[in-house]
């Protein structure tokens, strides 16, 4: 027995935390948008929810497969995708879309780049925002909730229309009895996953708070009819923003490390949100937002680095 | 009761303190001790016995001309039997001199107190007696009571934190001997001409804060102050900064902020010295872990093996897989149960394979768990990532050299990385490449 003890470097304790358990908590805060989405727009949303969901860990599990490496599939993380990808698709998506768009979110955004921890984007944002692009009828079909198939607006797109005049009620809003992706519409759904996730210190509240703020802020002040004429809460309620930011713009992977980048990350996400819903060609920016936000995080962690405890600046330190 | 400055970081490890409320107990006489001549950061002592000398418990056995050293004196009475180098807790090989005891532990005739009358004398006793930091590095006492003439030292700090799981030996010292903690101090403060002592303890030792407070009333200079429990509260930088605020700056030591910090151990030893003589020959050590039999504190003479000490305690329940000396936190682990107890050693613990194998480690997902979790503001996923791709020379730019190796970061990591111990092996790196330019 003598020399056959196992020698490694310290430390020789470990939290209770897992990867596998993150990801799990963050399937666990879903589940309220989830159910909201399947409840306003019925099964065929339950459909496209199972169908993204299996395609992406397929994917995911095909993928590790074919560049053998060892299999990643319970670590959860394929499934978020799935799920968070399902959650911004319209109810009446052709599924074969949907599982193109596993496919890129898993194959091409996040494996292709080296898996978990490698992806520049947020695979499913990433996927949604390829999506828009290459058919971008199918993925602004909007369903009527609890009524079956009706073509219909989202308040968002009202907002570009020609009247322009708001036909839906904040309480509506809230609720999710109104047009949309599967899972952005109901406000209350999203908030108590936003709960749990803060309770579970899962994430904290700064980039949601601040990037929905910052959305507030700036479309109160930039109001159709001049300054501070705008209505803050129905741009907070309406569209992709809160579940972009609790979910998707806090993504670990691709948001910035330090308290102090993930703030300017906020503040990014919100202002390109606001400037393309207002400004832009469609109505609605989130995905954009978040993306392009993503891809800059590299950058913004670059000239965040911290002071070390008792320190000073590094010369140098932005070269 | 004044308010503490709160450190960042930390994470909540567990405190397991099982060994807590039950009396030292004293171990038999080993048959043989082994004692290395390096037990302390400095330079190492040359054996100034030979084989087949007799010895008794104090003997001085080995000494330095360096400053930077602290002598070694024998813990028991017996025969030298061997001077070679052997197996020692840092899992190298030192010279260390080997003694057969026979069992009488005679007192060695020069222990006598020491005539102390200024500051000089005071040192000069500390180095004598062989003391060393105990509660954790190991860096001789009277070079740290000795600060470089142009620092003024303004405040004493006793660390009393005793953050790592597990141990509990600090703690046994303030609740059996807190008046030689007291003494201790009142003794530094007096020579050292120091206006002021705080003794900082984590506020899950209610007893022992309440015991030293009692004792420390009659002394203004004296205060007791609670700490919050958090790992790594007794770190060096982060104690000092709980209790005075003050930061040491990077690459720089508490005297650079006025402040000298002593172990309680340490402090209660300079009290005992001055009063008999005797020298730094045993050491409580807090024997735990889940595969021991009895787990408890022992007073130990310094040159027991770990098996020796495992067989007081009744052997271990199943095979041990891993066993530390230290804490589990920043413990080193010990490949054979033949290495010994030295000066600063604070507790052994052994491991079955279901605690003390190192998980396996999956991708970061830069949840940025470590961040929160490092006390001195470093981003161990970014060093980690430099690391592992051998750019050593933009480690600096992230500070590497100011990690304290607490081992937070790898704690709280939920892919299980091996941050720290990456860490470890950068700032070595970074440290030849320094030392190549220069």
């Amino acid at each position: 027995m003598e020399n056959r003890l196992f020698v490694c470097s310290s430390p020789h304790l470990r939290d209770n935390a897992t990867t596998q358990r993150l990801m799990l908590d963050v399937i666990i805060a879903l589940l309220p948008a989830t159910a909201a989405g399947i409840i306003f727009f019925g099964l065929r949303a339950a459909l496209v929810i199972a169908v993204t969901v299996a395609a992406s860990v397929l994917t995911e599990y095909l993928m590790r497969k074919g560049l053998k490496r060892e299999q990643t599939i319970s670590d959860l993380s394929a499934a978020v995708t799935g799920l968070l990808l399902a959650l911004n698709f319209p109810p009446s998506i052709p599924l074969w879309i949907a599982i193109v768009g596993a496919v890129v979110a898993i194959a091409l955004i996040k494996q292709l780049f080296g898996g978990l921890g490698q992806n520049f984007m947020n695979p499913a944002l990433g996927a949604r925002v390829i999506l828009v692009v290459a058919w971008a009828k199918h993925m602004t079909a909007w369903t009527e909730p609890l009524v079956d198939a009706i073509a219909s607006a989202t308040p968002l797109s009202l907002l570009k229309s020609a009247d322009g005049g708001y036909t839906y009620s904040y309480l509506d809003m809230f609720i999710g009895k109104i047009p949309g992706c599967i899972g952005e519409t109901s406000a209350l759904a999203i908030l108590l996953g936003f709960l749990y996730l803060l309770i579970r210190k899962v994430i904290s509240w700064h980039i949601p708070v601040i990037y929905t703020g910052t959305v507030a802020v700036l479309t109160w002040i930039l109001g159709p009819d001049g300054i501070f004429t705008g209505d803050p809460l129905y741009h907070v309620l309406a569209g992709g923003l809160l579940l972009g930011a609790v979910f998707m713009a806090t993504d670990y992977v691709t948001s910035p490390m330090t308290r102090k980048g993930q703030i300017i990350y906020a503040l990014g996400c919100g202002v390109l949100t606001t400037l393309f819903r207002l400004y832009g060609n469609m109505p609605e920016g989130v995905s954009f937002a978040i993306v392009l936000m993503n891809v800059v995080t590299p950058l913004i962690d670059r000239h965040t680095i911290p002071v070390a405890f008792g320190g000073e600046k590094r010369v140098g330190q932005h070269n | 009761m004044a308010l503490n400055w709160i450190f960042r970081g930390g994470v909540p490890a567990p405190h397991r303190k099982n060994t807590a409320e039950a009396e030292t107990s004293v171990i038999d006489v080993p048959e043989k001790v082994i004692i290395p001549m390096v037990q302390h950061i400095g330079a190492p002592c040359t054996p100034i016995v030979k084989q087949g000398d007799t010895v008794k418990v104090g003997q001085k056995i080995g000494d330095s001309e360096a400053y930077v050293s602290a002598p070694v004196h024998s813990s028991v009475s017996g025969t030298v039997t061997k001077i070679e180098p052997m197996l020692f807790a840092g899992g190298n090989k030192v010279m260390s001199v080997e003694i057969t005891t026979d069992g009488r532990q005679e007192v060695y005739e020069g222990v006598l107190p020491p005539e102390i009358r200024n500051r000089d004398d005071f040192l000069k006793a500390i180095r004598d007696s062989g003391l060393v930091g105990l509660g954790g590095a190991g860096f001789p006492t009277h070079v740290k009571l000795n600060p470089p003439k142009d620092k003024t030292i303004d405040c004493l700090i006793i660390n009393g934190a005793e953050c790592e799981p597990y141990i509990t030996s600090d703690y046994r010292e303030m609740i059996e001997n807190p008046s030689g903690i007291i003494e201790g101090i009142r003794i530094v403060l007096d020579y050292l001409n120091i206006p002021k002592a705080i003794v900082g303890i984590e506020n899950n030792k209610p007893k022992a804060i309440n015991l030293l407070k009692q004792l420390a009333e009659g002394d203004k200079r004296i205060s007791v102050q609670s700490l919050r429990s958090r790992y790594p509260q007794g770190a060096e930088k982060t104690l000092i900064y709980s209790l005075t605020g003050r930061k040491v700056p990077s690459g720089k030591l508490p005297a650079d902020v006025g402040c000298i910090v002593l172990n309680v151990n340490t402090v209660s030893f300079i009290a005992y010295y001055v009063k008999t003589g005797m020298p730094l020959v045993q050491k409580r050590v807090t024997v735990d872990g889940p595969v021991v039999n009895r787990p408890q504190n022992v007073m130990v003479p310094i040159g027991t093996s770990l098996q020796a000490l495992f067989d007081f305690c009744g052997g271990f329940k199943s095979t041990p897989y891993k066993v530390l000396m230290g804490g589990p936190m920043m413990g080193i682990a010990q490949y054979s149960l033949e290495t010994s107890v030295i000066k600063n050693t604070n507790a052994i613990l052994a491991f079955d394979k279901k605690e003390g194998d190192l998980p396996s480690e999956s991708a970061c997902i830069r949840c940025g768990r470590c961040v929160e979790a490092c006390p001195m503001n470093l981003l161990p996923l970014e060093l980690n990532r430099l690391v592992l791709a051998n750019r050593t020379d933009e480690l600096d730019r992230y500070h590497i050299l100011d990690c304290i190796e607490c081992g937070s970061c790898s704690y709280a990591c939920p892919s299980k990385r091996h941050l720290v111990q990456s860490i470890r092996i950068g700032k070595d790196a970074v440290r030849r490449l320094q030392a190549n330019k220069n």
